[in-house]
């Protein structure tokens, strides 16, 4: 291969241009996905780490701790599955049973899914590492426990739990991207379409680039957050 | 209820379907087996080479680890079958698979095992060289066995992830367990191959997803 052809077939500047408002209005959707399952997943991951704590007290009379076993199992199935399996089966396996999602729906409820599974994972631990005296302390002052709850413990908790959330978080945003394999007409299903139609594997390129200009400064974020919260 | 039963639990269809869901895992197996053992070796080769602390390679060696963790895995499999025969690379798919999960592998492995070397003092280093051992040995019979407790959650951590990502082998048409259970799926018209793959990753991956768990509690302190 020479020169000449290696620009024809990977940066041809033709293909680039005449692709690329297609290109970009499949990254927009994207990162629709992506935004809608973060915001959710984090929250319901949050909530579901709380409720878990909180169950887990032992003056709780024991039909109230036993509801910890379904959230986890929920959570080890969601963390055990690939996320591909969890995508395909939510879209083509639920209409049997007429529950028919969207799209785009069926994929945000994956991800949503699938983070708040390791969102809950990783708030639990950061949750119970808060010293317990803290929550008495802050009992002992009258407060009560959902609020020592939300102004004691969770604002401590995010800190510790930030480097791993963070780096949980652009996994799962890459994740997205296996949404074209359900047919959502993300920026990976636009850049194939493409890449099929002009027989030239340039769309497929550009696609990689956006997604690496993409998540590179997250990235990069992450490993100094990891870094500087380590000292 | 029976719609379910019926639906996703329909023992006739996986009867019918238990073939080619065998096939499926073995070659996914083969696959987890194989890449993860390339991609512990990538990595390790990377990190104890960026620990030679060498300006060029280290660059070069950031470069590699900052792409691979940006680019989702699913478009570097796609790159790698679809585009590379163009530079008259063809790999058969099952290749494509092993050589993508490497790549994206090593990526996280070089920086886990990276960071379990950097956990142990310099000085280290420092005093095995000047009892006369070379950095092989240093590296070897040091630092390395050291470095395990740091190593041992997050890597065992990325390879469940990268079993995991094995499933994407399915995108470029590799007969692994999803592709084979999608395949039944279509010409059974019952999504019980579907749910059954999707137990069989339950069973085959839950142990590594609470050995995970374990490790992070046990290490983490």
């Amino acid at each position: 291969m020479n020169l000449h052809d290696l620009f024809y077939y990977f940066f041809n500047y033709k293909f680039f241009i005449l692709t690329l408002p297609d290109l970009l209005k499949g990254l927009v959707v994207t990162i629709e996905i992506a935004a809608l399952s973060l915001i959710l997943g984090f929250l319901w991951g949050l909530v579901l780490a709380v409720i878990r704590v909180m169950i887990k007290r032992p003056e709780n009379p024991l039909v109230v701790r036993l509801i910890n076993i379904p959230i986890a199992i929920y959570v080890d199935v969601l963390r055990a599955i690939p996320p591909l399996v969890t995508l395909v089966v939510i879209y083509y396996a639920l209409p049997f049973v007429n529950i028919t999602i969207p799209r785009f729906w069926a994929a945000v409820l994956t991800f949503v899914l699938i983070l708040s599974a390791f969102a809950e994972e990783i708030f639990r631990a950061t949750i119970e590492a808060i010293d317990f005296g803290q929550i008495e302390a802050a009992r002992s002052l009258g407060i009560s426990y959902i609020q020592s709850m939300i102004s004691v413990v969770i604002p401590q908790a995010f800190r510790i739990a930030l480097p791993p959330l963070t780096s949980r978080l652009i996994a799962i945003t890459k994740d997205v991207s296996m949404a074209s394999v359900i047919g959502v007409a993300d920026l990976l299903k636009k850049a194939r379409a493409a890449q099929s139609l002009y027989a030239n594997p340039t769309p497929l390129f550009s696609a990689a680039l956006l997604f690496t200009l993409l998540f590179l400064p997250l990235v990069r974020l992450s490993m100094r957050l990891e870094k500087k919260l380590a000292e | 209820m029976e719609a379910i039963i019926y639906n996703f639990f329909n023992i006739e269809v996986l009867l019918r379907a238990r073939y080619l869901l065998w096939l499926g895992l073995q070659v996914t197996l083969k696959l987890a087996f194989l890449s993860l053992l390339l991609a512990i070796l990538a990595g390790l080769l990377l990190a104890v080479l960026r620990h030679l602390n060498n300006p060029v390679l280290n660059v070069l060696i950031i470069i590699y680890v900052d792409l691979f963790r940006a680019l989702p895995t699913i478009v570097l499999f796609m790159l790698v079958y679809f585009t590379w025969p163009y530079f008259g690379i063809s790999l058969p798919r099952y290749w494509s698979a092993v050589v993508a999960l490497m790549i994206n592998g090593a990526a996280y492995f070089e920086e886990i095992f990276r960071a379990g070397i950097e956990s142990i003092d310099r000085g280290q280093t420092e005093a095995a060289r000047a009892l006369g051992l070379n950095f092989t040995q240093t590296m070897f019979s040091v630092i390395l066995p050291q470095a395990v407790k740091v190593v041992l959650p997050p890597a065992t951590s990325n390879s469940l992830e990268l079993i995991k990502t094995t499933v994407l082998a399915s995108v470029i048409a590799l007969p692994e367990l999803m592709r084979q259970a999608q395949q039944a799926h279509g010409s059974l018209a019952s999504p019980t191959p579907l749910i059954a793959a999707a137990l069989i990753y339950l069973v085959l991956l839950w142990p590594l997803v609470r050995l995970t768990s374990y490790l992070e509690k046990t290490y983490g302190k």
